[in-house]
């Protein structure tokens, strides 16, 4: 019994301590970074290498980016576990995927960033540029969309397909009118964690949309991430205030992002049972 | 259908083109300086075309071990205190909080490292602040949600049947938890071990603002160091040519050391007889 008071001590221990990292984490970053944030800075031009002004062109560079990455990697995704939860039983093809999926989980952001770099900078032409970027993006989000949704495909009851099989439904029928519009809010879920992913990525942006601080036009302009502007003011020491700011917004969007994906999970497991 | 069969390729493709881009603007180099010299060679001089990585594979293997020793026993106890002993008002905040933890950007870990964790460690430790210590520090915390995550879903997934037996032959819960629950949930705590290492090895970002990049080898924790991933963000900027190759050269023995990492993982999440 004391190895329980002492086990209970040392668990609740670890996770005021995690909880405490965080809160510390972001609290530095909001105290320092909020008083710098206003509208002007959000929708200012930076001027001088982003040691005055604001922002603007690394917020649009940053949506533009993610929204690429999801409406490429979206349909794929989710169509990939369509493929794996609905049409296919065990079979070499499918462990090749799930290999493939998994693994491609586990690379590190530097590598896309080679990749992408090699790729669609160089080899396709495209230039430092917002296609480049986004498309690298959606290749590393790929795998968070497909693990997501298929999970919440394959958490449909059976019996939502059976009725419709029964009412003289086709596969494509059950897929597209009943098990995707149950499965959607899993589906959800795993596409705006591709969003959060997507936003806070700099490793995998840096080498493909490039670094200039100019607003992006067209999807074959450079564009300037706010995570890699915040890496570059802060690596250069180029103004600690404008790299807080900086910080202060892109950690809210990505906790604003991934709290409402964690409440849509909630809800959607808390339907099933 | 045809069309889905063309999307569920997707992931294959890009694993394998990831693969063949790499290796090909990489594998040269690796193969006229010869993989013994370019692996173990301790000289990193692209100005002298002296392309060694053995102090980076130093770097990398002293950061990685350090972020474990910080990593794996939080990330073991978050999972064990949510899954057995979390009163019910605080699970629903603490689950939320370790994902949050995994979404912050590497970039704003590095920073946060650099103005808080470096002038502490030059102070308080001595050395120049910049330290195995610090990539170590802010590598545990990151890949302490990948580990709790894992594990979380190995301990949810131990039958109950188990938990009660235990309790019901009067162990007490302590016991119960490290002689039944973590026994039976050994290879998925283990692949969340591996995979957080995965997750170490390949951090780029976090880990270069902290490292101080110096090309030696450490020898103590405050010593500064330059991993494989540091080396590639830091130089790509500006390399050219054979140099350019020599960093690709880096990346296809990160990807081969990362791919074995979760080729394993993998294996053990599946338990030897293959089935999940």
């Amino acid at each position: 019994m004391r190895g329980d008071r002492l086990a209970a001590v040392l668990l609740w221990g670890a996770a005021l301590l995690t909880l405490g990292v965080l809160l510390a984490l972001v609290g530095h970053v909001l105290a320092r970074g909020l008083p710098v944030v206003d509208r002007e800075f959000l929708m200012a031009r930076p001027s001088s290498m982003g040691r005055a002004g604001g922002i603007f062109p690394t917020v649009v560079g940053t949506v533009a980016l993610a929204a690429l990455a999801v409406a490429v990697a979206a349909p794929l995704g989710v169509g990939t576990a369509i493929y794996l939860a609905e049409y296919t039983r065990r079979g070499r093809l499918v462990e090749m995927i799930r290999f493939a999926t998994d693994s491609l989980a586990g690379v590190p952001s530097i590598l896309f960033g080679l990749f992408g770099f090699l790729l669609f900078v160089v080899r396709l032409g495209l230039g430092w540029s917002v296609l480049s970027g986004g498309l690298t993006l959606a290749v590393m989000i790929l795998p968070t969309i497909i693990r997501t949704a298929e999970e919440a495909i394959r958490a449909v009851p059976e019996s939502y397909r059976e009725v419709s099989y029964a009412l003289g439904g086709t596969t494509g029928q059950t897929v597209v009118r009943v098990v995707l519009p149950s499965a959607l809010p899993g589906i959800l879920t795993g596409i705006l964690l591709g969003v959060g992913r997507s936003a806070g990525e700099t490793a995998a942006v840096i080498f493909t949309a490039g670094t200039a601080l100019r607003l992006p036009r067209s999807l074959l302009d450079p564009a300037r991430s706010m995570s890699v502007h915040f890496f570059i003011l802060a690596r250069e020491g180029i103004s600690p205030d404008n790299a807080y700011g900086t910080a202060a917004v892109l950690v809210l969007a990505i906790t604003a992002v991934n709290l409402t994906a964690y409440w849509l999970l909630q809800r959607f497991q808390a339907r099933r049972h | 259908m045809a069309a889905l069969r063309l999307a569920a390729l997707s992931t294959l493709l890009a694993l394998v083109l990831i693969a063949i881009f790499i290796l090909a603007e990489g594998l040269p180099l690796i193969l006229h300086e010869g993989p013994a010299r370019f692996i173990l060679g301790r000289r990193w001089a692209p100005g002298d075309g002296d392309y060694g990585i053995g102090n980076l594979l130093a770097g990398t293997a002293w950061v990685t071990a350090g972020a474990l020793l910080i990593g794996v026993p939080l990330g073991l106890s978050i999972a064990v205190f949510l899954c057995e002993v979390a009163p019910p008002p605080l699970a629903p905040f603490l689950k939320p909080a370790v994902e949050l933890l995994a979404a912050i950007p590497s970039v704003v870990y590095g920073f946060v490292g650099l103005v808080t964790l470096v002038p502490l460690i030059r102070t308080h430790l001595g050395g120049p602040g910049f330290s195995v210590l610090a990539c170590s520090l802010v590598l545990g915390v990151m890949i302490l949600p990948t580990i709790a995550s894992v594990t979380y879903d190995s301990l949810r997934a131990v039958p109950s049947a188990y938990r009660e037996g235990s309790l019901a032959l009067g162990a007490a819960r302590w016991q119960t938890i490290t002689r039944v629950l973590i026994p039976a949930a050994r290879p998925g705590i283990l692949a969340g071990i591996i995979l957080g290492t995965g997750r170490a090895l390949g951090e780029t970002m976090a880990v270069l603002m902290v490292a101080g990049n110096a090309l030696r080898a450490p020898t103590s924790p405050l010593d500064p160091v330059r991993t494989l991933t540091g080396n590639i963000a830091l130089e790509m900027g500006y390399a050219a040519g054979e140099h350019r190759q020599a960093l690709f050269a880096t990346g296809v023995v990160l990807f081969l050391v990362i791919f074995s990492v979760n080729v394993v993982a993998r294996a053990l999440v599946r338990g030897p007889s293959g089935a999940r």
